[in-house]
Formats: C-alpha cells, structure tokens, sequence
C-alpha cells in the first residue's frame, strides 16, 4: 500500500527520536514516527500543570495498590500521584532481573523528555580518548571536535541555560544566561575554589530549562514553577513536544503513529540493508508493514538493543548487529546517590524567591589534570542549597501554636550534592532476551545482568569523602557524608548495549552511528555510547542524533544506502 | 462512535492511525469518598478535634479549618498497610483511654488547655516509645514510607497522628495558602532576598 511507504522511519519519540524526526523531516524525507505508547499533545494533555498538592486525594503519596502495581517504580521516587500514568505499566511490560536492575521507562509520544531532570553537560576531549589510552573496552571512533559543532547546532534550537566557566573539563557552548547559584551557593563557590586552588568549581546547573524566550517557538521563558515533570504549559523546558515535535510537523513530512510498537527490522540479506518495519497495534494488536530507505533506532537504550535483538534473527540467531559479539553488552548507568550535607550558618537573614528547576553543577576533578587516583575516570556533583521547610518537623517544639508558627518559618539553610560517577563498559554487564517470559502482546522481555565493579566501588569513597571535604572547606557546620543503596538502573541513563567502534567484530555501530551489518539503520541514542562519561548523557544523544541525520541524509543522496 | 473505536477503525483501514486519541497520561485522580474510606463520619471529626490540639487557629486557620480529618481517613486507607492501619485505629481509641485517665473525662469534653497538656504528654510518651525501639524521624517523613508485605515496627500511635496532621494541613489549601508562602507562578527566581523574622516560608 502507498501510504505505507516513507523515506526514513523514526522508532521511538524521546529525547533522541524528536530530534531525529526533526532533523529528516527538515531535509525534506517523508517521515513516519512509531511510538509504542500513547499520544500525548503539548499543553492540552498536560492534565496535572495547574494542579497543587491539595487537588492529589492522597496529596500526591503513592496509595499501597500503586506501590504493588509498580514494584520497580516504587524503589524510588518516581511513584506519585502527579505523574501518575506517565510510566511503563509493568505488568504489561515486564522484564526479567536476573540482578537487581531498576528501569524507570515512560512509554508514550515524547518518552522521557517529558520526565527527565534536563541537565545537559558537553562530553570533554578526555572522555572520547580515555578508553584507548587506559585500554578499556574499545575506542571511540570520534573525537570531540566530531561533535563539537553538533553540540553548539542542538544546544540553541534545544535552548539551554548555563554559565561559560572556560573549563577543559566541562566544554561551553551556546547558552542562555545561567540560573544563579543562591547567596549560600556562591559563598561556598568562592570558598571552595580558594581553598583547592582554583582545582575545584561550583558552577550553576546547565539546564534546558530556558531562560530566554523563543518566541518564533513558541515559547516563554521559565516561570519557576518548579513543576516540570507534570509538563511546562510555557514550553519552557526541552522536550519532544515543546520542541523538535512542532519543528518536525511544521515541515507537513511527519506522519505520527502512536500505539506502535515496532517489534522488528525487516532486513534484506542479500542488499544487506533494512526494508522497514513491523508493527504490533497496541490497541488492536493487529500488525502492520512499513517500508523505507531509512531507518532511525531512537526507542532508548534497551529497547533500541532489543529490537535489533528481535530482527533478522533468520541470518544471525542473536539479532541485527549481534555478529560483533557486543549486542546487549556493555552495559553503562550513572552510579550514585553518595555525597554529604551539611547546614550553612549565618545566613538567617536570607531567604530565596521562586522553585529554581535546577541547581548547582560540580564538575569532574578527579583523575583530571595532575591528580591521580587508584581507580580510573572521574564523578561529578549535583547539589543545591536552601532552606527547610516545614517537613523538617522539630520534635523539641511538641504540639501545638508554637509548632505551627516555627514549621510556617523557614528553617535554617542546608546545603547538600549527590556524586555521579562514570561506570566503566564491561562486557559480562549484559542485557539479553528472555523467550519464557513475554509481555502483555506475547513478545519476548529483556533480562538484565548489570552491576557495578572494583573500578566503582573504589570511586563510591571519594564520591563521598570529597564531598564531605569540600564541605568543611567552605566552613560549612555539621557535615554528614551518605551513601545510600544504589542498584544499576537508578541513574536513570542506560547506555552503552549496541556501541559504537572502529570495528565491526567488537562494535554494533560505525563512527555515524550505522549498524555495520545494516549502513540503513542507525542508532542513535544511548545504546551507541561506547564509553559514559560522568555527566548527564541526553545532550550527547541530541548532537549525535542530528550529526547521523545529516549524515544519512547526504549519503542517501549520493545513492550509497 | 467512541473515539477510541474510530481510531481502531482508521487503523485497520488503512494502517495509520491518527494523532489524537484519548490521552490516559497523566492520570487525573478522583476524590475519594468517605464511605470508601475505614472511617465514618464522627471518627473524622474526632480527627479533626485531635489535629487543631497540634496544629492550632492562631492568626492563620488551623488543622480542623483544613479539615485534615478527611483527608487523614484517606491517607491511613490507601496509603497505610494493615498493621499501621491498626495502630492508628487503636490509637484514636487510646487517646480517650489516657483522657479518661488524666481528667476523668472523654477527650472530646476536655477544654482546650487540658488537651494541649494530655497531648504534650503523649508527645513525650511518643518520644520515648519510639526511641526505646530505635524508630526516628518519622515526623519529617513522608505517611507512605511503609510498604505492605514489609515487616517493621509500627511507631507510637500519637507519632502517626502527629505527622499525618503536618502533612495534611501544610500540604492543604488552607495551609499552604494562609499559614505558608504559596505563589503559583513565581516567574522569576532571587537566590539572595532579604529575610526578616515572621515572615513566612514557601509552600513546596
Ligand atoms: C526522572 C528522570 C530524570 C532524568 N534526568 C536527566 C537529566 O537531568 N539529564 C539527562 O541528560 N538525562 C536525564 N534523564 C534521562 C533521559 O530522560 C534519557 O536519557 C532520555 O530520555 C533518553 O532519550 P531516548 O530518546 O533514548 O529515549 P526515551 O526518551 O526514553 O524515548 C524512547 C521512546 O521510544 C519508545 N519505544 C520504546 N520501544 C519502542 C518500540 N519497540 N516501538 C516503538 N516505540 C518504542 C518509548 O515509548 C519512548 O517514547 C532522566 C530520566 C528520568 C526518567
Ligand atoms: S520550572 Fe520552568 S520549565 Fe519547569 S514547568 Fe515551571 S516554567 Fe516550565
């Protein structure tokens, strides 16, 4: 059928697939974007953005029937009322824990650019070179000035707030005016930065929260509402629908099908290239073919594994790109939730205006420069200071009009980070198909083998001691270094399954992000990354996805694909 | 037609289904009932006498103006597992035990000073019971912190009542919007505003 025929398809509509549909679309190919989940239209679906604790029956508290629902959701902090229906039902969607992983997934047009915590951080120089030079894993086969200009083309249209610190080690780019760091968060800065000698930095979050208009966007500045994850009535965070989404349809070559769920790569083995796509409807369960010359794996990192698990499995039993031995390995998260408090004295005459969305940023320091450590890479710190609420309770004060009027008064000023360290690509970290467990439409769930090792450990004491140091540096008061469980998957920044290499027998992809085995497929978010990084990953997923775009869009002119 | 089916039909017909559709996302929840709650009427009101001891009226509203009773019997319904559940049950019942006890009255007759001092006391009880069994910081939590199916030690009933109250009423309208600071669009951020005593803090 003639409809069903597109120049390019787009699987999955995040973070990477908006900017993939985006990015085609604008060079003139048809596009058809699958989304597994459902619709959901900027602004007008936004049902909880006015809503305040008060309008939540259970004032946003996860309900004991939810907490059973989600059994993965509720390790954390995701399960509440407000974001309610905006994760992957997990009875429907089911996977396998062969060790604890935690997978915080939402499935529905926009995916987790509606969720996420929109801090964007430049991978360095270091980064791209470190694995060759410790011998790790295998090498990039790009350099940062690869991505340099890519970085600079997504940051101004995705709109991103930070301050230019001149850092080797946390690059600038195209910013908007920061958010400030609050009175306290300066003084420490200062503080810290004279007593490590100019070694260590505190520097504003860089945020795709924007703090200019875009008005040929359509869209208004932050408002500091502080409500992000309920979706931004300003479009004044970065996500599918505030951004790429109108860029894309305004083109009039986007075609959206939710309800989606791409289950296969449909490959031809003798041209060696992908022909389209087959579909199961999520509603009706009826399936569908869609043919083109292009195809775009943007279903985030799991799932983009998991389809090329699924597809030409008539060729090579393990899936498309399988035959490098890596498909599914190499596993990478953040690992955190390590670091320190404390209280800031002196300050009682300070207050703040405004829920700023964002924080302070610290970048890396360790293994950087001439500093050495007995492990390798590096961490960073997201922190930020303010005063108590009345959550904090104060026991001495009983009950009572003296309680009351104490909890209706801002508490004394505290100061607190959490460490995100870099996790090393190890092969045995893996993610696999499980063919006895299916999901909700029969389909096969992956299974996942993943945790963290020596390298990790090791750094989990600096992430706290440092803090800790850095702390009582500043002349903070009371400082208490915490380290809380952290299980792979809580970072929320799965990458690493279908990396990138200079060679097909130890990587899925080429330096453009094509599966060797397949020069029309690409795969473009966090499955490519063949090493992590300690910063938020997302920025990378956008730059890398508009430089394939170009790419495969020139390269589909020259008749090569 | 439902919408819904109209879509199935444009999608089996040609295979492309079209944008739209009734978002489910972000689900909007509804109020619940009393009656689908474990407790009645009188016991909400009972509540609410219990609350305003805790959180009074002073120049802004109280706990029982917030009407944090209603939303305490939803709370301890869906939110609680049994055995918490039954804590806090029994300890609406130990309140008039210890009221009996003290003043020779229910809890419900006593003035206002005799259940300021009743619950000072039980607050000190509270205290100590909890620290006895090694339980802190239940009050600066949050009321869902304890799962089903999870073995742990219940804390002080009086400690429940405590932290459900806070909750309720500074997460309430009335609390956030009279007692705190409640700005819905701030529009801009100042990290160093000046702060003089008495005035109040932010509703998050
Ligand atoms: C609470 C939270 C905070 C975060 N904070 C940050 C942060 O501060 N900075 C940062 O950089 N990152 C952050 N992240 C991570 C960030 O959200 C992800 O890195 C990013 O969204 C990944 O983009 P993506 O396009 O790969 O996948 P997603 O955005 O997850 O989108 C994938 C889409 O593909 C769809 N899909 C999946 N399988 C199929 C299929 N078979 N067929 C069709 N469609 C399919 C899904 O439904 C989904 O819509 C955060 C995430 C969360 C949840
Ligand atoms: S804090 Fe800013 S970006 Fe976030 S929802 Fe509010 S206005 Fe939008």
């Amino acid at each position: 059928m003639a409809t069903n025929d597109y120049d390019a398809i787009v699987v999955g509509s995040g973070i990477s697939g908006g900017w993939a549909a985006k990015e085609l679309t604008e060079k003139g190919l048809k596009v058809l974007m699958l989304e597994r989940g459902q619709n959901i239209e900027h602004i007008k679906d936004y049902k909880n953005a006015h809503k305040e604790a008060w309008d939540y029956p259970h004032r946003d508290l996860p309900t004991q029937e939810m907490k059973d629902n989600y059994p993965v959701l509720k390790r954390d902090y995701p399960l509440n009322e407000s974001t309610f229906g905006m994760w992957a039902n997990e009875k429907d969607n089911p996977y396998v824990e062969k060790k604890r992983f935690d997978w915080y997934r939402g499935y529905h047009v926009g995916g987790r650019s509606l969720l996420w915590g929109r801090q964007s951080y430049r991978l360095n120089k270091a980064d791209f070179e470190a694995n060759s030079k410790e011998g790790i894993a295998v090498d990039w086969p790009i350099r940062y000035e690869d991505v340099a200009p890519w970085y600079d083309y997504v940051e101004k249209f995705a709109g991103i707030s930070g301050s230019r610190d001149g850092l080797d080690v946390l690059p600038d780019g195209q910013f908007q005016p920061p958010m400030p760091l609050n009175i306290v968060e300066k003084d420490v800065a200062a503080r810290v930065k004279k007593a490590f000698k100019g070694a260590r930095h505190i520097i504003p979050g860089r945020t795709s929260n924007m703090t200019e208009a875009k008005p040929d966007e359509g869209r208004v500045n932050c408002q500091y509402r502080a409500k992000c994850w309920l979706g931004c009535p300003f479009g004044a965070y970065f996500s599918t629908q505030s951004s790429t989404l109108p860029a894309a349809m305004k083109t009039g070559n986007l075609t959206l099908r939710p309800f989606s769920i791409v289950k296969e790569i449909l490959y031809d083995k003798d041209k060696k290239r992908a022909v389209g796509v087959e579909v199961i409807d999520a509603e009706t369960n009826e399936t569908y073919v869609f043919k083109s010359r292009l195809v775009f794996v943007n279903a985030s990192a799991f799932n983009s594994a998991w389809l090329l698990m699924n597809s030409a499995t008539d060729v090579w039993e393990g899936g498309l790109g399988s035959s490098s031995g890596e498909l599914g390995h190499n596993v990478m998260d953040h690992h955190f939730r390590v670091g320190a408090y404390a209280d800031a004295e002196g300050y009682d005459d300070k207050y703040h205006y405004g829920r700023r969305p964002t924080g302070f940023y610290v970048p890396r320091f360790r293994n950087w420069g001439t500093d050495k450590r007995d492990y390798v890479r590096g961490f960073g710190y997201q922190g930020s200071a303010s005063r108590q609420g009345w959550r904090r309770g104060v026991a001495e004060l009983g009950v009572g009009a003296d309680l009351k009027d104490a909890l209706s008064s801002p508490g004394p000023w505290q100061i607190g980070m959490t460490a995100f360290g870099e996790m090393l690509p190890y092969h045995e970290n893996r993610i696999y198909l499980d063919k006895n467990v299916t999901d909700k439409w029969g389909l096969p769930v992956l299974a996942m083998d993943v945790a963290i090792g020596e390298n990790e450990i090791k750094m989990r004491k600096d992430m706290q001691q440092d803090a800790v140091e850095m702390f009582e540096a500043a002349g903070m008061t009371n400082v208490r270094g915490f380290e809380s469980d952290y299980a792979p998957g809580m970072g929320i920044h799965e990458m690493g399954t279908a990396r990138m290499g200079r060679d097909p027998k130890s990587s899925v992809l080429n330096a453009h992000n094509q599966v060797w085995d397949a020069p029309n497929v690409f795969v473009t978010d966090g499955a490519c990354m063949t090493s992590g990084s300690c910063v938020n990953p997302s920025l990378t997923y956008m730059a890398l996805t508009a430089r394939a775009a170009d790419f495969a869009v020139s390269e589909l002119k020259k008749g090569n694909l | 037609m439902h919408r819904r089916e109209l879509l199935k039909l444009i999608a089996s017909a040609t295979g492309v289904a079209m944008v739209g559709g009734d978002a489910l996302a972000y689900t909007l929840r509804d109020p619940v009932p009393l009656s689908e709650t474990l407790f009645n009427k009188t016991d909400v009101a009972f509540i609410n006498e219990a609350s305003e001891v805790i959180v009074p009226a002073t120049d802004t509203p109280g706990a029982k103006a917030a009407n944090v009773g209603a939303t305490i019997a939803v709370i301890v319904t869906d939110c609680y597992p049994p055995a918490l559940q039954k804590t806090f049950r029994e300890g609406l019942t130990a309140i008039n035990t210890a009221s009996q006890k003290q003043f020779g009255e229910a809890f419900i007759s006593l003035s206002k000073e005799q259940r300021l001092t009743l619950f000072n006391k039980l607050d000190s009880e509270a205290t100590a019971y909890n620290t006895a069994r090694g339980i802190y910081g239940i009050e600066s939590s949050k009321p869902s912190r304890w799962e089903a199916g999870t073995t742990f030690t219940p804390p002080h009933y009086f400690t429940l009542l405590k932290q459900l109250t806070l909750f309720s009423f500074f997460t309430s309208e009335t609390g956030a919007t009279k007692t705190l600071r409640y700005v819905p669009v701030p529009g801009y951020y100042d990290g160093d505003l000046d702060y003089k005593e008495g005035d109040k803090a932010w509703a998050t």
